[in-house]
């Protein structure tokens, strides 16, 4: 088994009296697309700041390419950093720059000059070599900075927030060009993000923080699918959750009892467990003909047309603390103050005790 | 009346006032200059002129050209030193977490609201007492002392934390400490830190008290003014006045140059 690329030990950190990591331990691939998902205050951005040492941690260690690096500065780690806000030198060209972090290794002008054209035309602004940083657009701002911190060859690029100045159409473009970029150069991405949609599209690894915790990691598809705690389940994408608590467990099958009614579901947990029911809005079933697990009726309260689908929200009739999320065709005829009947497949409900 | 008459007479009533202001601000200046360029003798009306013969006794007298020189040195050299202190105390207040800072902010600023009287008062006591002779040295480290804190003012208040992720690039792309300020910083607050030192330049060029005091054989052009003034009034006084105004309004407007010059966005 190779040694990772990253290895986060234990690690804590303190802000005065505020603790924003709290024992975070984190493992990160070669080659890999990282994503640190999480809402504001949830130490994400901490995370990324101690792993480009502008932060060093109050315990713990961090190790890049096995060398404890906890204590390194920046300027002597193998790390380059992408700012939210590009922190581009307003003073220098482009091509000064992207060949600043050369100019610092000592390469000559020349091969400076043949180098950060190069990283330019890999981010598709080969043109701008000679324009000042104030002369071109947010986008191109972006990809400025992407080809600064690449161009010196990294063992890991980390991205701070990367795409949040931008505009959605924009974002969306990047990101998709931010992945192909990744894929080309091989490099270790670690991307810190709130944006859930931007996490699924990017991310080999998705890890879901809260709080000064991982929450949850793991390919973006499995933490959708089968997320590990309530915080995921809500955080990367919507779920309506359902909680109750374990009544009976043999032979595999457990009885979670529910305002809304008993269930049997696979599992192996003891009887007596809090738990929480979690359902993706794509598999909660509206009508009379629905799924094994029935879960009551709901009055409607909102329909959102969202183009390809409807996004429909009702409160259950039996707990009124339960509000359903589901998503249902656009072609669907469903109105606010409608009672229906909600269900869905005992396959498609996720068991949650955290 | 009609209020647009009214208005009319507003706007009239305004406009005097602003000449008056404007004349009372400017009015002994105008009158410098014009009676620098008398034909005549004595620098009172009627004007004679325009003739430049007192400024060519101006340039024709050593005493008055070696000044100047002087005070162009020291203006130079003080204000130099002083940009480059204020900028170091600036950076240090605004990127490192200091004990009393705020404390030690307004120690640094004080300097400002003393009257350059007891600076120099001060520092001749200090001087004689460490053995530092009188001299155009002793006058530029005055300068320095009144200058530091007005660089330092300038330079602060333009140092927004927006720089401090282009600091954190360059010391990311591997930049030692040294070169982040050189290559970054400094050029990137470079319309501060010419605004302070054009600043500085004006008020060491004109300051008297200091170098009066603190001078003895070489001094400086304002001192030596005075010195021409205890003979008595006379047209090359007016001359060599407007030469200093003349190259006052020259760093000033460097200075608004500099610090009205606003980056592109």
């Amino acid at each position: 088994m190779t040694a990772p690329l990253v290895d986060i030990r234990a690690v804590s950190h303190r802000f005065g009296q505020q603790t924003v990591l709290k024992n975070v331990s984190l493992q990160i691939e070669p080659g890999s697309y990282t994503i640190l998902l999480g809402p504001s205050g949830s130490g994400k951005t901490t995370l990324l700041s101690i792993l480009g040492g502008f932060v060093t941690p109050s315990e713990g260690k961090v190790l890049i390419r096995g060398e404890d690096c906890t204590t390194v500065p920046p300027a002597k780690r193998p790390t380059t950093t992408v700012f939210q806000d590009y922190a581009l030198f307003p003073h220098m060209s482009v091509g000064g720059n992207v060949g600043f972090g050369l100019r610092m290794q000592g390469v000559d002008a020349a091969t400076r000059a043949a180098r950060a054209r190069e990283a330019l035309a890999l981010v598709g602004l080969a043109a701008a070599f000679d324009k000042k940083p104030h002369q071109l657009s947010g986008g191109q701002r972006q990809r400025v900075a992407l080809a600064r911190a690449l161009v010196v060859e990294p063992a890991v690029l980390l991205l701070d927030e990367p795409l949040g100045a931008l505009d959605l159409k924009l974002r969306r473009q990047m990101q998709d060009e931010l992945k192909a970029i990744q894929k080309r150069v091989g490099t270790a991405f670690i991307h810190v993000t709130h944006d859930q949609e931007e996490a699924m599209a990017l991310a080999d690894h998705c890890v879901v923080m809260n709080d000064g915790r991982i929450e949850d990691e793991g390919p973006p598809e499995r933490v959708y699918a089968r997320p590990a705690t309530r915080f995921s389940a809500t955080f990367m994408g919507e779920s309506t959750l359902i909680s109750g608590a374990v009544t009976e467990a043999k032979d595999g099958t457990i009885t979670v009892a529910t305002q809304t009614g008993s269930f049997s579901l696979p599992g192996t947990l003891p009887a007596g467990m809090a738990v929480a029911l979690a359902v993706r809005p794509e598999h909660l079933v509206l009508g009379a003909a629905g799924g094994a697990i029935r879960l009551g009726t709901a009055k409607v309260s909102d329909v959102v047309f969202q183009g390809s689908f409807k996004r429909v929200l009702a409160a259950s009739e039996n707990d009124p603390a339960l509000h359903f999320i589901a998503r249902v065709p656009a072609a669907a005829v469903v109105q606010p103050g409608d009672i229906v009947a909600v269900s869905c497949d005992a396959g498609d409900v996720i068991l949650l005790t955290g | 009346m009609r209020p647009s008459t009214v208005a009319k007479v507003i706007r009239i009533v305004s406009g005097l006032y602003a000449v008056a202001i404007y004349g009372f601000i400017f009015l002994p200046v105008g009158v410098l200059v014009l009676f620098s360029l008398q034909a005549t003798s004595f620098p009172i009306p009627p004007f004679t002129g325009p003739s430049l013969r007192w400024y060519d006794a101006v340039l024709a007298d050593t005493r008055l050209t070696s000044a100047l020189v002087n005070s162009l040195l020291v203006a130079a050299l003080s204000s130099a030193v002083a940009v480059t202190l204020g900028f170091l105390s600036a950076w240090g207040f605004a990127r490192f977490t200091l004990p009393g800072s705020a404390l030690l902010r307004g120690l640094i600023t004080l300097p400002l609201t003393v009257s350059y009287l007891i600076i120099g008062m001060g520092l001749l006591v200090l001087f004689n007492w460490a053995g530092v002779p009188k001299s155009l040295l002793a006058a530029g480290i005055g300068h320095v002392v009144i200058n530091l804190p007005l660089c330092f003012a300038i330079i602060y208040s333009q140092m927004g934390d927006h720089q401090i992720n282009i600091e954190r690039a360059a010391r990311d792309l591997g930049a030692p400490e040294w070169k982040v300020l050189l290559l970054v910083t400094v050029p990137v607050m470079a319309p501060a830190i010419f605004a302070g030192f054009f600043l500085s330049m004006t008020f060491s060029w004109d300051e008297f008290v200091i170098s009066f005091l603190l001078t003895r054989f070489d001094t400086t052009l304002p001192v030596e003014i005075w010195n021409l003034l205890r003979s008595g009034l006379n047209p090359k006084t007016n001359a060599v006045g407007s030469l200093v105004f003349a190259v006052s309004i020259v760093l000033v407007v460097f200075f608004e140059l500099m610090l009205l010059r606003r980056k592109p966005a």
